[in-house]
């Protein structure tokens, strides 16, 4: 990496979250609640509102800077990034891009943010009623594939064939999230615990995902902000350094009809190196992981290609005992994730990401220094990040 | 699909239509004529799908399409239970079918498993294509041989 790498040159000083509704059940606006979290992101930093000047945020968030800035009543802000493409597979990319803004010197603090309120525009998994299409999704639409969903399990289904693995191992995922939630009064799923009986009886969406396999759909915000590591050691929260960030997709990873060449992959497989190699790590070093899982399925998947096992160790690794904080040898997802926390594409792992390394997560792992984050799956691009306490 | 039906799908679900600049126009006129067609460089010979105006192995801009056989292996497949689109509210479970054609180098098509959407087709499984003809347009399905 020699000397262009922002390994450590800045910091997370400060995390911010509304509250978690069920979809279409917050009470004040999608605008309202992106202000909310990037307050309390604030007064957790201990800055002024007027110091932050700087923003950046994924998957087209609706919520633009300059409304920000304007409502925040900023002097003025100086970075406003949106990582291209990818839905929440640009969280991860975000806090890459507010660190480059921050270690490039472009601005001080920048918040990286995600506000939701999908009920009051749309749901992903749900199809838009046209009559004709064209374009990439002429080729999908018309026999029915439409969402995620099912071309995320398209692409599960091929590698649990390919490599033998069964419903157990999306079961441990599914279970680790509600086993974290019922630890984290956060959480959408907090009282509310789930059993391996329950999880086989729920309904499918699209085999092999069952319903509870599939994210939450929430309404919330959640909020970070970042800035130099000198300056975040002066303030009041212990600083949670940047080690390391990737963003992007391998070769032809957006082919049209489910052509990527590396079809049974999360799309981690160009970034995972680059990412260990800036943080001048490996994936023994790494105490615990947040993955997004928009589908339990896509987990398996992401722990190999951010080599935590391989592919025929799959069945061995994804555990629920290993998966589960504190003892677990790979505790996963430690506030609930997006299956039992809340979806907020993602972002909250990001937030649990530093919480661990605060020391103050709800599910802590004991002496958990170094945390890392995968954003996506399958989605182009995707983003890791990798965190130290 | 419990009732006999011109289409494996009921009706309502979009249309396809070739993009506005032609790119793949050549394809779904193939489709209409019942023939199959993979776009293919004509200066490296390399197949892609779905079409694009450059060829991804040599950047070359000519292309041009290539009749393949209509046989496939059965890649991956769902069956899919969760009704996404309004027009799917009434139906059972359907399966989506991604097939591998082995005379065009692998390249990939989706498409429908034809069939009792209940059975458990094996992977890598051999198929042939289907032309189900709509008013609008025709679609390839695929069936176990």
């Amino acid at each position: 990496m020699g000397e262009y790498s922002i390994k450590d040159k800045v910091a997370v000083c400060g995390l911010g979250e509304t509250k978690y509704y069920k979809r279409g059940q917050a009470p004040v606006s999608e605008f309202q609640l992106a202000c909310e979290a990037i307050l309390k992101a604030v007064e957790d930093a201990g800055i002024k509102v007027t110091d932050l000047d700087g923003f950046a945020s994924y998957s087209n968030d609706r919520n633009d800077a300059a409304r920000l800035a304007t409502a925040l009543g900023l002097p003025h802000y100086a970075w406003a990034s949106m990582v291209w493409g990818g839905g929440g597979g640009g969280g991860s990319g975000a806090v890459a891009q507010a660190a480059a803004a921050v270690a490039a010197g472009y601005a001080k603090y920048v918040v990286v943010f995600r506000a939701l309120a999908q009920g009051q525009f749309g749901r992903f998994g749900q199809a838009a009623p046209v009559d004709t299409v064209s374009g990439p999704a002429a080729y999908a639409w018309p026999y029915g594939l439409f969402v995620p969903a099912q071309w995320v399990a398209l692409r599960v289904r091929r590698f649990m064939h390919e490599h033998r693995v069964t419903q157990d191992a999306l079961a441990a995922v599914v279970l680790a999230d509600y086993h974290h939630a019922q630890l984290n009064p956060r959480a959408v799923m907090y009282g509310r615990p789930l059993t391996r009986e329950q999880y086989d009886r729920s309904r499918w969406i699209v085999e092999p995902f069952h319903l509870y396999d599939c994210c939450m759909e929430n309404d919330g915000a959640a909020a970070l902000i970042l800035t130099s590591s000198e300056r975040a050691r002066d303030l009041k929260q212990k600083p949670v350094y940047v080690m390391a960030a990737a963003q992007g997709a391998p070769h032809r990873a957006a082919a049209a009809a489910e052509n990527s060449p590396d079809y049974a992959s999360s799309h981690f497989r160009t970034l995972a190196p680059r990412l260990y190699q800036m943080a001048e790590i490996g994936p023994k070093d790494v105490d615990v992981v947040q993955i997004y899982e928009h589908f339990s399925g896509a987990v398996p998947i992401s722990l190999v290609e951010h080599g935590f096992c391989e592919p025929d160790g799959v069945m061995e690794l994804c555990r629920l005992e290993n998966f589960i904080a504190p003892n677990g040898k790979l505790p996963l997802n430690t506030s609930g994730g997006n299956i039992a926390e809340c979806y907020m594409h993602g972002l909250e792992l990001v937030n649990e990401a530093v919480r661990q390394c605060r020391g103050t997560s709800t599910a802590q792992v004991p002496d958990a220094k170094i945390a890392l984050v995968a954003s996506g799956p399958m989605v182009s691009p995707v983003s890791d990040l990798i965190v130290r306490g | 699909m419990a009732e006999k039906s011109l289409y494996y799908l009921p009706e309502g679900l979009p249309a396809p239509k070739a993009q506005r600049d032609g790119m793949d126009a050549g394809f779904w006129e193939a489709l209409r004529r019942h023939e199959l067609v993979v776009q293919r460089c004509n200066r490296c010979k390399t197949f892609q799908f779905g079409p694009e105006w450059i060829c991804h192995k040599c950047q070359g801009g000519d292309l041009g399409w290539h009749r393949v056989s209509g046989r496939g292996r059965l890649y991956t497949w769902v069956r899919s239970w969760n009704p996404v689109h309004p027009a799917l509210k009434q139906a059972g479970p359907f399966i989506i079918a991604v097939v591998e054609l082995p005379d065009a180098d692998n390249v990939r098509m989706v498409g429908n498993l034809l069939g009792d959407p209940m059975h458990d087709a094996p992977f890598d499984a051999e198929v042939e294509a289907v032309f189900e003809d709509h008013p609008e347009a025709t679609l390839v399905q695929w069936k176990l041989v």
